[in-house]
């Protein structure tokens, strides 16, 4: 076995830097009794989370973590606690006791376990020299997508992610079916003001969406060739519907993106996805096999530089079939996240109205 | 010493899971024990990323033959190191891990949506959402049931 | 040549980070929310223009440069706007300057509360 290039490289000692930060963050959420400084820490922890995974030299699941982590899963949290009042715990000593004894006693033996676990970065462990290594030679040939993540996430593993793009759906729905599709008559208008202090903000968002939205897609259609893909694109998407509802009102923004509309694209995703898959059968081929996305006499009419490789004529089929479930996976995703945002700001309004009227 | 900081990160990736268990476990609001259920499953996504890292390795978005990038990345690397265990010349990280934790962490803020929303109508029947409070107010209303059966 | 250029872009960068570790302090010493969020923006702005620049002196002239003069472009599109709004949001929620010429607190309440930012 070669020894490693150097036990203590300028990586490893930024990764442990930021390893301290999460546990300093996670303390902190331990410790506050605020449920608001919890939320902004716990927003503060996946932030710090997305640079360490950098550093692991995860770029997609770094971009995830950050877009969902510090956005989407904040903005919930924040509407969870409008919604139950934000009350603070107020919890004895002695109930601490036997959970702080517990979770010692489990994470000693973690730890105790870790010891047996591979290095860091030992490139013979057995998770990278057999089926990680076997992907990485594999998938350029195959698949033809420079980015191996995208390949081995629409491509070997399809079936896996249509499987998560429908718990995500179902997430979505439970939601909706626990808060509402958003709030039943149309959300009071704004009280009016003196003066309107958020100028700047309004000013700049109308400048930020349409460029967010931008982002969304290159993200989405940038996803063979770098970090990216239908997750991060779809929730990114939804963000930008969601600062629309955060700066101009509920109201304008559920006339533009009405919910029934949001409703259906969700299913429109997974059926998208999904039907893919049956296309590939009709031509026969397997369940989301790509290879056979189009029928064999229709491949061979397409030129071979239209896709720059003549030598494998049929990563057509599978450029495509990644390109168009990933379309599936950014309708599903966009649309879940913004049902699920919906709901709780659609029961926050009908809360208010039901203050102001009592 | 070099064994310490290789192995730091199960380390801090076991602490943290337990910083979640913990509030998970100790606090009686249902809120915050959601925010222990999500520190506790990051610190899952992040000990699968840590498997997946290879020392010297390069994000896994396959660089083209013979790109200046390709150059960079072998000339400050062992030649035996890349020629083991690099792909047509370049170190990558394993990219299994990052296909799982990626659509985990999708599926990670849908179902912290799900657990919300429950905690929101918990709050809307009971007028709480403290597990404790709750509970008692669970057996009051059974009792009241049962004394007027 | 382009080793000057690496120098330089080394220098931009190491500045930058010594901008950021400035507002850090800032934001943990200043006495209310208004000086604090001045720390902060500091990071942002200063702090992160200069890393940028010196990462993009030392990529060069490539579509490295590109993005991260993008990157910048939308740092600068939104930080200053988050701060705006952080700022207005304080005001909204009744804090007050604890210095300068705005304070609006009395000496006898400052007394009351000596240090932290909830102002009354």
């Amino acid at each position: 076995m070669i020894a490693l290039p150097s036990s203590l490289n300028a990586n490893l000692v930024i990764g442990i830097a930021l390893l301290v930060m999460l546990l300093v963050v996670a303390g902190a959420i331990v410790r506050t009794r605020s449920l608001l400084a919890a939320i902004i820490l716990f927003s503060i922890y996946s932030l710090v989370s997305a640079v360490w995974l950098v550093v692991m030299d995860a770029a997609d699941v770094a971009f995830t973590e950050a877009v969902i982590g510090a956005g989407v899963s904040t903005i919930v949290l924040l509407g969870a606690i409008l919604l139950t009042r934000g009350e603070v715990e107020k919890p004895g000593w002695r109930a601490l006791v036997a959970p702080a004894l517990v979770c010692a006693g489990v994470g000693g033996l973690l730890i105790y376990a870790a010891a047996g676990l591979p290095a860091l970065g030992d490139p013979a462990s057995p998770a990278n020299a057999h089926v990680g290594r076997a992907y990485l030679e594999a998938a350029p040939k195959e698949i033809g997508a420079p980015n191996i993540v995208t390949a081995v996430l629409a491509s070997y593993r399809g079936f896996d992610t249509l499987g998560e793009t429908a718990v995500i759906f179902a997430a979505g729905i439970g939601v909706a079916l626990m808060l509402g599709f958003g709030p039943h008559a149309s959300p009071l208008p704004p009280a009016a003001t003196i003066g309107d202090h958020h100028v700047v903000l309004r000013v700049s968002a109308k400048f930020l969406i349409p460029l967010i939205a931008l982002f969304a897609l290159y993200v989405q259609f940038h996803g063979d060739l770098g970090a990216g893909g239908g997750f991060q694109a779809g929730v990114i998407m939804a963000a930008a519907i969601i600062l629309h509802a955060l700066v101009f009102g509920l109201r304008d923004t559920m006339m533009a993106v009405p919910p029934r509309l949001v409703r259906s694209i969700a299913a429109l995703g997974v059926l998208l996805y999904a039907g893919v898959g049956v296309a590939c059968m009709l031509n026969g081929g397997a369940f989301l096999d790509y290879d056979y996305l189009f029928p064999p006499a229709f491949e061979k009419q397409v030129p071979g530089w239209l896709l720059g490789d003549p030598e494998h004529a049929h990563h057509w089929g599978q450029h495509f079939g990644i390109l168009l479930i990933e379309l599936g996976v950014l309708l599903t995703v966009a649309a879940t996240m913004l049902t699920i945002f919906y709901g709780f700001a659609g029961r926050t309004v009908e809360a208010i109205r039901q203050e102001r009227g009592a | 010493m070099s064994f310490i900081l290789l192995h730091f990160n199960y380390v801090a990736v076991a602490i943290l899971m337990m910083a979640g268990l913990f509030v998970v476990v100790s606090s009686s609001n249902l809120i915050k024990r959601m925010i222990g259920l999500a520190i506790f499953q990051t610190s899952t996504g992040l000990l699968y990323i840590s498997l997946g890292k290879v020392s010297s390795g390069t994000a896994a978005i396959t660089v083209d033959a013979a790109s200046p990038e390709k150059q960079a990345l072998a000339n400050h690397l062992d030649p035996a190191y890349v020629a083991q265990y690099g792909v047509a010349g370049v170190v990558y990280s394993n990219p299994l891990p990052h296909v799982l934790i990626l659509t985990a962490i999708v599926v990670g803020v849908a179902t912290l949506a799900v657990g919300l929303a429950i905690a929101v109508r918990v709050r809307e029947a009971f007028g709480s959402v403290e597990a404790d409070e709750i509970e008692v107010l669970s057996r009051l209303e059974s009792a009241q049931a049962g004394s007027q059966a | 040549m382009t080793d000057m250029l690496s120098l330089i872009g080394g220098v931009c960068v190491v500045a930058g980070t010594a901008l950021s570790l400035i507002g850090a302090a800032g934001l943990l010493r200043f006495p209310d929310v208004y000086t604090r969020i001045h720390a902060a923006s500091i990071t942002d702005t200063g702090g992160a223009s200069l890393v940028l620049l010196g990462l993009c002196l030392i990529a060069g002239l490539s579509l490295t440069a590109l993005k991260l003069a993008f990157v910048w472009f939308s740092i600068m599109l939104t930080t200053p706007v988050a701060a705006n709004a952080l700022a207005n949001a304080a005001f909204g929620s009744g804090h007050r300057p604890r210095i300068g010429a705005f304070q609006i607190m009395r000496t006898d309440e400052r007394r009351k509360t000596s240090r932290g930012t909830e102002a009354p």
